[in-house]
Parts: structure tokens; C-alpha cells; sequence
């Protein structure tokens, strides 16, 4: 075993040396040095500084305002999505008609480019767009959509309309590995649909709900594109997010603030995903 | 019995169909709208961005919203296609960027996915969590040391500056990773028993039997390379570099070609995605499968 172990490593070598060079040149070093720099008083002849930038970063309300946006962004729309997805795909596992005709118009909006999406979000949710026709219509009051609290709305429902699709396809598939007759047995001890659905459905679908929750993350950091491209750099104040913060600190060459955002931002990610190859070991050891 | 199950699944149907049409919508709209005339499009759409109060004395200060033009025409696509060459352009630098990253990033992903699904080695796990996380990072995460890493060689104002990261990004890795994962270990001690190297495993073996993992993966760079906003806004200053998606975000407010430019610009992705549909929901199912 021992042997092999060795052989391996070798061949392990070639396999990965085309990638990990690369990998360290633009994101490993690159992220290494940006930790540096947020202990530093500035990129060249810096000095130490300690924490000072982390503590002016924490006193600027505009990083306050967007770390919270961000937070609470993620916070909402990812267990959205994820509830809203596995009802769709559990509701397509049905018998249904025309389930691959559906399946295909579910992913279809993955592949519809960023300046298609402002477009029609421009005729849509502007002041004079046609959602606020069609609630003067039925007599209530217009909504300013993007210069009130209401852009945040918009910017979860853009971002569910997008990559819902995708992961009721991961679902699907997930769901279609369930074999039957553990429902059936469950349905002979007299489990009813919620039992069921809690200690069968939830259960074999965790590897599956674990790859589906970093994908989501990994896509509600890209709404960005969309925000930005719509309300610039300085959108409402309840949809500035971490990204436009780091782009304005990066325009404004306001390096430290912008490297101690970065550092604390990876912190948080750091967490998060800890958190979930925690659940999942433990889920995995239950299982077997 | 059967009529109600019969309804049932109608019911179901009835509902799907709605969903899926709301989804659509924005599709459907900009492909109809990208066929009526440039005057048609000013009428309909002349009150986005205007301010209130200054119309108040018009008709109908609403958008337009209309599904079927009034008179069909392809002037929008002549326009662009045959009137303005920066479009072309645009487009162009926009292939000549996407086209490397996803080759590069395939070839190189599949090769270190090897390494991590199928090969033991010391550090493996923990290197694999530095991909993972690098991958969940946002952009924006590394700006600073990636502007001056690209200043340091030489990159800034070139495409390379975008490529070249876009090459080695973990994405690939992880989803391929996921990919060979699902495929048992028999099949590669089999062949190691008939005397073949890892290198010769890898390609008579592994390659074939991910082909779905490939199209996926293929499709979803492809959909996030097109769209690119960020980089190249930040790496290239000559506007000329510039792909088309940072092009056609500025010309949106020339609301009269804009829907047959997005129309054009969506169409290579989503001929691709229906070239490729069949293997590109199976390489999604299966990468969802196996943890």
C-alpha cells in the first residue's frame, strides 16, 4: 500500500502541475499577497500597521451598509431558492405531461446574456415600466422599484428567475435516485407525506442539497453583474453590496480598506464552508 | 379513477406550463420585439428613464409592453450587422477571449481532477478545500494583487490579463472532480492490472466516460465567460478590447437595436445549449449525484 501511495504521488505531481502553477500565479499568491496588504499601511515602503485598517474599515458606514446588504441578500435567497427549487423539482417528479419540454424551458433563462436581462428588467420595473402599469392599473399606487427598499426584492427575484432552473435539474436528478420502495414501506408503516418527505426525501437528498448550496452561493455573488450594470456603482443604498464596495475602493485606490474588506469577506466564506463539509462528514457517517 | 388521475396530472401540467412560461417570457419578448421597426420600439418603450411629472399631461406615460409587432422587419438586424462593424467587432473579441479560457480550463481542470478524485497523495483533501474556497471567492476578493500581478507581467490592456486567470480557475476542477468521482475505482485498478499508465487511464478511460461532465462544463464557462462584465472593464482600457457584453450594456440605451444586438448575442449560447442539451442535463444531474 505503501508503494502505491508513492507511485501515486508522482504521477498525482504531473497531473496537477499544469493547474497548480497557474492556480498560485493568479489566485493563491495573488490572494496570499492581498492578506499581506491589509496589515500594511500601503503597497510599496509599507509598514505594519496591525489591525488599524480592519478598524477603520469597521467604522465606515458605507462597509457596514454593504456587509449587511450582502449578508442579508445571501441569507434570503439562497434558502429561497433552495425551498422554491426542490418544490418545483419534487412537483416535475410527478406524473406529469411534457416533463422534458419543462425541464428544458426551466434552464433556458441560465443561458440569457446579462444585457438581455437589463433590458427587459429596464421595461419591467422601471417608474414607467409595466409592472407599475399594470398596478395602476388594478388601482394601486405605482412603486419607485429601484430608488426604494423594493430594489432588493427586484434583485432576488432577478436573481431566482435566473438559476432556479438549474438547481431543480440537480434536484430532479437527486429525487430520481430515491428508490420507490422506500416510500412504499414507509406508506405500509403507516408514515404519512410530511414523515416521509423529512426522514426519506431530505435525507438522500443532503449530497445533493450540499452541492446545490454552493452553487447558489457561488451564483447570488454574481448578481452583481446584473445590479451593476443596471444602477452603476452607486445604486439604492438597499442594494450596494460588497462587490460595489471593493470596485469603489478599488477605484478610488483606497488599497487597505479594500484588501481588509477582501480578507473579511473570505473569513466569513471560510465559515461557511467549513460549516458544510462538517455536515456533510457527519451526514456521510450516519449513512453508513 | 382514472379520469381523476387523468385530471390530476392535467392540473399539474396547467400549472408547470405557467411557470415555465413566466420563466420564458423575457426571451420570447426580446426575440418579437427584435423584429419590429426602430420607430415602433421608440413608441413603445420612449417613457422608460423620463421623470414623471414633466408628462403628466400625456396619454399614456406607461411602457408599452407588446408581444406581437405591428409590421415585421429585420432593419434592426441590418443595422447592426451590416451598418455597424463595431458590433462585429465586439463580437469577435469577445469569441477570441471565451474560446481559450474554455479549452484551456477544460483541458487543464480535467487533468488536476484526476489527480483529486483518483490519485493518493499526502495534502490532497486540504489543497482541494483551497480550491473550493477560491472558487466561492467573488472577483472583486483579489482585484487589488491580480491588477498588480498582471502589471508585473505585463498583461494590463491585453487579453491575456483575462484569459490567462480564466484558464486556471477551480471551477473546472471541482465539477469535473465531481464527475470522476462516480466513476468506481474498479475500472482504473482493471487497467492498471493490464499494465496501462495513469496518463493512458486518464485518456482511454476517464475522458470518454465524463463526456457529459465536459458539455456541462463546456456550456456553463461558456455561459459565464460570455457574460463577463467585471475583468475586462477593469483590465482593458482601449474600449476597442472590449467583448460584447461590456459593448451592448452601453448601447442599451439605444432602445432600437438593442433587441435584435441581444437576440444576435444570445444566439450562440443558445444554440449551443440545444446542440448540446441532452448531455449538458445529464452532466448536470450526475455532478449533483455523487458528493
Amino acid at each position: 500500500m505503501k508503494k502505491w501511495i508513492r507511485k501515486d504521488t508522482s504521477a498525482a505531481l504531473m497531473f496537477l502541475a499544469p493547474s497548480g502553477v497557474g492556480f498560485a500565479m493568479f489566485y493563491l499568491i495573488p490572494f496570499a499577497m492581498g492578506v499581506f496588504y491589509s496589515f500594511m499601511d500601503s503597497t510599496v515602503d509599507s509598514q505594519f500597521v496591525g489591525l488599524d485598517n480592519y478598524r477603520e474599515l469597521l467604522a465606515s458606514s458605507s462597509f457596514r451598509q454593504a456587509a449587511s446588504n450582502t449578508f442579508y441578500f445571501s441569507a434570503v435567497s439562497v434558502p429561497l431558492i433552495l425551498v422554491l427549487s426542490l418544490g418545483l423539482a419534487i412537483l416535475l417528479n410527478q406524473n406529469i405531461y411534457f416533463r422534458k419540454w419543462l425541464r428544458t424551458a426551466f434552464v433556458l433563462p441560465l443561458v440569457v446574456p446579462v444585457a438581455s436581462i437589463i433590458l427587459i428588467w429596464q421595461m419591467l420595473f422601471d417608474w414607467n415600466g409595466s409592472l407599475n402599469a399594470w398596478l395602476s392599473y388594478f388601482g394601486s399606487e405605482r412603486v419607485d422599484w429601484m430608488k426604494t427598499d423594493a430594489a432588493r426584492n427586484v434583485v432576488i427575484v432577478v436573481y431566482l428567475w435566473k438559476n432556479i432552473g438549474y438547481n431543480v435539474i440537480l434536484f430532479l436528478a437527486g429525487l430520481q435516485q430515491i428508490p420507490r420502495d422506500y416510500y412504499e414501506t414507509a406508506q405500509i408503516e403507516g408514515a404519512g407525506r410530511l414523515r416521509q418527505f423529512s426522514s426519506i426525501t431530505l435525507v438522500y437528498l443532503t449530497s445533493t442539497m450540499f452541492f446545490v448550496v454552493i452553487m447558489s452561493i457561488i451564483n447570488s455573488f454574481k448578481v452583481f453583474r446584473e445590479t451593476y450594470l443596471i444602477a452603476g456603482d452607486y445604486p439604492h443604498e438597499s442594494i450596494y453590496i460588497m462587490q460595489h464596495y471593493m470596485n469603489n475602493m478599488f477605484m478610488s485606490l483606497d488599497i487597505q480598506k479594500l484588501t481588509a474588506a477582501a480578507t473579511l469577506m473570505f473569513g466569513c466564506i471560510f465559515l461557511i464552508v467549513m460549516g458544510l463539509f462538517a455536515i456533510e462528514r457527519r451526514h456521510r457517517k450516519f449513512m453508513e | 379513477m382514472l379520469v381523476a388521475k387523468i385530471l390530476q396530472k392535467s392540473a399539474l401540467t396547467v400549472v408547470m406550463v405557467a411557470i415555465a412560461v413566466m420563466l420564458l417570457f423575457p426571451i420570447v419578448i426580446t426575440f418579437t420585439n427584435s423584429l419590429m421597426t426602430e420607430l415602433e420600439i421608440g413608441i413603445n418603450y420612449g417613457p422608460i428613464g423620463q421623470i414623471d411629472k414633466a408628462d403628466a399631461g400625456r396619454a399614456n406615460p406607461f411602457v408599452n409592453l407588446k408581444l406581437i409587432p405591428d409590421k415585421v422587419s429585420l432593419k434592426q438586424y441590418d443595422k447592426i450587422l451590416v451598418g455597424s462593424p463595431k458590433y462585429l467587432m465586439m463580437f469577435w473579441n469577445s469569441v477570441f477571449m471565451v474560446v481559450p479560457i474554455i479549452a484551456g480550463q477544460t483541458l487543464v481542470a480535467a487533468l488536476a481532477a484526476y489527480a483529486f478524485s483518483k490519485l493518493q497523495f499526502r495534502g490532497r483533501d486540504p489543497l482541494f478545500l483551497v480550491y473550493v474556497l477560491t472558487m466561492l471567492m467573488p472577483f472583486q476578493v483579489t482585484l487589488v494583487p491580480n491588477y498588480i500581478m498582471a502589471d508585473k507581467l505585463g498583461l494590463l490592456n491585453s487579453p491575456n490579463a483575462i484569459i490567462l486567470p480564466g484558464i486556471f480557475a477551480a471551477f473546472g476542477v471541482f465539477m469535473l472532480r465531481q464527475f470522476m468521482l462516480a466513476i468506481p475505482y474498479a475500472y482504473i485498478e482493471a487497467a492498471k492490472i493490464d499494465g496501462a499508465g495513469h496518463l493512458r487511464i486518464f485518456c482511454t478511460i476517464i475522458i470518454p466516460m465524463i463526456k457529459p461532465g465536459l458539455a456541462s462544463l463546456v456550456i456553463l464557462l461558456f455561459v459565464d465567460y460570455w457574460n463577463m462584465v467585471e475583468q475586462p472593464l477593469i483590465f482593458l482600457d482601449d474600449p476597442f478590447k472590449q467583448p460584447l457584453s461590456v459593448y451592448l450594456s452601453t448601447i442599451n440605451k439605444a432602445k432600437g437595436i438593442a433587441f435584435a444586438a441581444s437576440m444576435l448575442y444570445m444566439s450562440p449560447m443558445v444554440l449551443l445549449f440545444l446542440y448540446a442539451e441532452s448531455y449538458f442535463i445529464e452532466g448536470i444531474q450526475l455532478s449533483g449525484i455523487k458528493g
